[in-house]
């Protein structure tokens, strides 16, 4: 169970290197249903004895559903509305981004060994993971400029940060991670409004075009 | 009670989203305002019990914060009235809807007593005004409202990530194992330093960005210059002072924690980072409502400083957070004010504003005297409690930096301000923009308070100012 | 002392001897996917006698050079074949850092293939030797990282040692890193070998060429050359790859052998199948999938340091 965990974990980092990777937007927009998916399978896996089984089986359900299913139609929605396929010339080149993804995968570990945990449990490749895809999602924001790929990248980032949550469903009461999945939902049901407003203003959801006001 | 407050205003939002009538759903916002006024008002006459579990509970710091804000919104519910028909050809649904949920989730951040709702709560303050900066349907408006929104997201998603390293620091066997804002502080040196540390500095970075203070203000000139009056007098006003207070209950944590010293020098670093980078912007500034949002950066800025400094300094930071609160409803409503009657906002179109409109001109002035810290208004005694702070503790530097952008911002915005208010008006006024008792009377009467807490403070309210930072930083 | 003899005799015959056939096995795969009955398996072996019973043709403009390209291009090759284990042995010829040997004999015939192409004086060779060299540059990194993670994984230095005994116990305690350089190392040998994703081996079209047209000029017993150590040097990668993939150990020579063996054709077919799945990549991203190899390497060699 643990080796299957692990597997988990390392897929979800590889998702994060193939999203700052590539350029066509379906690829993409499918990468990250997938590693919601992957991520809903988490709390199955990482329950213990001490968790509520019909607590678990709600949080994966409910992850499954918005992360995998209703966001990624929500994005593909957006994207044949705007009809856009593929990014192109973002801010910071594939390659580098690449590049920087790897600097912070490595940064990931070497931070995540200076914070041990202070739980029983002990998951290795948990808090790596869960820093390389914050990390992840803040690049795809900052170094793209397509909306939906800023979408993308916020969505990323609140994977890594549901990661981290996985270690803390004794704590937290349901009530809260129902609140983080909903305020996750709908941020991006205001985001896919915006932007269908950005399409039909602009004619384009090129956020470079989003440049009138300055100082 | 407590729950009255924070769930009255939803209702009345969906009662909004429901009525179709654009002429009636003004009177909505303004029952919402009155109710939550007078919810308020019973709590000081009665200290409530924790409620909802004890989610819920009404301390010092929540009271003054709410009592503020619930002021503002009283008096932008009643602007509103006036602003709404005028604006009748646009739809408010949204926009009345999203204030009273505002409302709620503002309402809902002054009580929590569990940093997880109290993140909830944050995140619905971003969600329900993003939809309203887009009030005015230009490609401007909508620019600002993108950035707000992602900008303002990815704040607070660093903030849940810090909000569950906060929770892991309290995860071992014998510590308090849960995110109540009591069993934190209670078992503060049980808890794991490492973590809490981290969990500070993505907090810092998450609320920090909901406050607008710099390097993470990147969203707030746009956000405020494209914004309505009342969502930018309710932005600044109100969810600023939210943010801090969320900041204020995470630096209660880390002080429980031993974590004091650096979560303190990180407040003063960005506090007075904010404050330079404001007066840097603040000079030549070419549209009076961006100025304001300039202005609001430099305010965070104060408090953070203050609220680093701790003691004497934290009481006044608090007593600013209530007198910057008020002062910007008096800026941002007389502001809109202007730009409806010149039909610009641009500093280079608008002269001669106290001639063309009598109230709302000098008010503006009056506004700007006081968000610059002149005396008898109150912005000038809390300032000096900070400043008296600082010198205090032994902080030179501090509070010479401190004085130094207070006066740089207070020539760079003078003179944008004199500008505008004085000489003969440069153009005629747009048609029906003349002042009302509902489009002026409001400003005025935050500026009569703002002038009431300058001179005739309560001792019952000061007592309040610093019973909220000792409980915050400690006496 | 017999044995290890022959052994070495066999290990160098299958050196040798296979790798035509393993570009049948692809050819084949591929009209299997095409709806094609397709050449026969052992075409390879029948082109290189055919070409070898030719004359040659040298352009007046050509030097030494020319001539030379191709014999050490194979010279090189076979020498880095005997680096190589097969199997789970010792190979031939093996001491510690022999991997960097490998690599820079490879390299070697790279380079006396691109200066004959310069050679020619001719832009489309030249250009095709510009290709060549440039993507092999971004193939180096990807392939020394790789190697680099099976080093570390079984704390050998030397080929034979990485893809020897040591490697059964590297999967145990270090498989995700080990899955990662293995993909690494497919992308590898499809950059290095010129097949699709990379190359189109079966075009005619010269300015979209990137091996072929570089030995646009050659024939008879040269072009002989040049297509046998294009096979060797297949054969070398699916080497590589097939240990790692198929790290067992086995008590038997034989049944290690032709484990290898069968390892290999599955090497062939799975080349053969991505090459009737895929479309050629745009030259502009062709580095972000040779750099994409080398970042899924070093995140397995993070995983391993951890």
């Amino acid at each position: 169970m643990a080796a299957l965990t692990d597997s988990v974990f390392i897929l979800v980092v590889v998702i994060d290197l193939f999203l700052l990777a590539s350029s066509r937007l379906n690829a993409a927009i499918r990468a990250v249903a997938i590693q919601g998916a992957l991520l809903s399978l988490l709390p199955v896996l990482i329950a213990t004895s001490a968790h509520h089984p019909a607590h678990t089986l709600l949080l994966a359900g409910g992850a499954l559903l918005v992360k995998a299913v209703v966001i990624p139609w929500l994005l593909f929605r957006a994207i044949r509305e705007a009809a856009i396929r593929r990014e192109m010339e973002p801010i910071i080149g594939f390659v580098p981004s690449m590049i920087l993804g790897a600097v912070g995968i490595a940064l990931a570990f070497v931070f995540a060994r200076g914070l041990p945990l202070p739980i029983e449990e002990q998951h290795a490749f948990l808090v790596p993971t869960s820093l390389a895809t914050v990390w992840t999602g803040l690049l795809l924001v900052v170094a793209r400029k397509k909306a939906v790929t800023q979408v993308m990248g916020f969505l990323v980032l609140e994977n890594g940060v549901f990661v981290f949550g996985l270690l803390l469903t004794g704590i937290m009461p349901t009530m809260v991670e129902a609140g983080v999945l909903l305020d996750l939902f709908v941020a991006v049901f205001v985001m896919g409004i915006v932007m269908f407003h950005i399409n039909r203003e602009f004619s384009s959801l090129d956020t470079a075009k989003l440049s009138a006001l300055k100082d | 009670m407590l729950v009255f407050i924070v769930v009255v205003p939803l209702c009345l939002a969906a009662l909004a989203l429901a009525i179709r009538d654009n002429r009636a759903r003004p009177v909505v916002l303004l029952a919402g305002a009155v109710l939550h006024a007078l919810g308020i008002a019973a709590l000081w006459v009665r200290p409530p019990d924790a409620a909802a579990g004890g989610y819920l509970a009404l301390d010092d710091l929540g009271k003054l914060a709410l009592s503020a804000t619930t002021i503002l919104f009283l008096a932008c519910a009643v602007y509103a009235q006036g602003y709404l028909r005028r604006r009748s050809d646009h739809d408010n649904r949204i926009f009345v809807g999203g204030l009273l949920v505002l409302l709620s989730a503002m309402t809902a951040v002054g009580l929590a007593q569990h940093l997880g709702v109290m993140w909830v709560a944050i995140e619905l303050t971003t969600l329900s005004t993003a939809p309203l900066i887009y009030f005015n349907k230009n490609a401007r408006a909508l620019e600002a409202a993108w950035k707000y929104l992602l900008v303002c997201s990815l704040g607070i998603a660093l903030a849940l990530l810090g909000t569950f390293f906060l929770a892991l620091a309290g995860a071992s066997p014998d510590g308090p194992r849960s995110l109540f804002l009591s069993d934190l502080v209670a078992s503060g040196p049980l808890l794991s330093k490492a973590w809490v540390r981290a969990g500070f500095v993505f907090l810092l970075v998450g609320y920090g960005t909901k406050m607008g203070l710099a390097p993470l203000h990147s969203w707030k000139p746009d956000a405020y210059g494209e914004a309505p009056g009342i969502l930018g007098a309710l932005l600044s006003g109100g969810v600023t002072t939210f943010a801090f207070v969320a900041l204020s209950r995470v630096q209660q944590v880390c002080r429980a924690a031993g974590e004091d010293a650096f979560a303190r020098d990180a407040l003063v670093a960005m506090g007075l980072l904010s404050m330079a980078v404001a007066a840097v912007f603040m000079v030549g500034q070419r549209d009076f409502k961006r100025m304001l949002a300039w202005s609001s950066v430099e305010h965070m800025g104060i408090l953070s400083v203050g609220l680093g400094i701790g003691g004497l300094a934290a009481s006044g930071a608090f007593f600013h957070s209530v007198g910057n609160g008020l002062t910007k409803g008096v800026l941002f409503l007389s502001a809109g004010n202007i730009h409806r009657a010149f039909g610009s906002k641009r500093v280079e179109d608008v002269r001669g504003a106290a001639r063309l409109l009598p109230l709302s001109g000098p008010l503006f002035l009056a506004g700007f005297l006081a968000i610059t810290g002149t005396p008898p208004f109150s912005p000038f005694f809390s300032e000096f409690m900070i400043v008296n702070g600082a010198f205090g503790d032994g902080r030179f530097v501090v509070a010479g930096l401190f004085l130094l952008f207070l006066a740089v911002i207070f020539v760079g915005m003078g003179a944008t301000v004199l500008k505008l208010v004085q000489g003969d008006p440069s153009a005629p006024r747009q048609p029906d923009t003349q002042d009302t008792w509902l489009s002026a009377g409001p400003p005025l009467a935050l500026l009569l308070l703002v002038l009431l807490l300058g001179l005739f403070l309560p001792r019952e309210v000061a007592r309040l100012f610093a019973s909220a930072a000792a409980l915050v930083v400690g006496s | 002392m017999t044995s290890m003899i022959l052994r070495a005799v066999f290990q160098v015959g299958l050196l040798l001897l296979l790798p035509p056939l393993l570009l049948g096995v692809v050819n084949r795969v591929k009209a299997l996917f095409g709806g094609r009955k397709g050449v026969p398996l052992l075409q390879l072996y029948y082109d290189l006698a055919k070409l070898l019973r030719k004359g040659t043709v040298y352009s007046r403009t050509t030097t030494w050079v020319f001539r030379a390209g191709p014999i050490a291009g194979v010279a090189a090759v076979v020498t880095a074949g005997l680096l190589v284990a097969v199997a789970g042995e010792r190979a031939v010829v093996a001491f510690a850092g022999d991997f960097i040997l490998f690599a820079y004999l490879l390299g070697l015939a790279r380079f006396f293939t691109a200066l004959a192409a310069l050679d020619t004086g001719s832009s489309f060779e030249g250009m095709g030797a510009a290709r060549e060299v440039t993507f092999a540059s971004l193939a180096e990194p990807a392939l020394f990282l790789a190697l680099v993670v099976l080093a570390r994984a079984t704390g050998a230095l030397s080929l034979s040692g990485m893809l020897g005994p040591g490697l059964a116990g590297a999967w145990g305690h270090a498989a995700p890193a080990l899955v990662l350089a293995a993909i690494a190392l497919f992308v590898v040998a499809l950059a290095e070998n010129s097949r699709i994703p990379v190359d189109d081996p079966n075009t005619h079209l010269e300015l979209t060429m990137i091996h072929e047209v570089m030995v646009l000029d050659h024939s008879g017993p040269d072009l002989a050359l040049i297509l046998y150590g294009a096979s060797l040097k297949f054969f070398l990668f699916g080497a590589l790859f097939t240990r790692v993939v198929l790290g067992f150990r086995f008590e038997s020579f034989l049944a290690a052998e032709a484990v290898f063996v069968a390892g290999l054709f599955g090497f062939a077919a799975l080349v053969g199948v991505v090459e009737s799945v895929m479309a050629r990549l745009r030259l502009v991203r062709v580095p972000q999938l040779l750099v994409g190899a080398s970042v899924l390497s070093v995140f397995g060699l993070v995983l391993l340091l951890r």
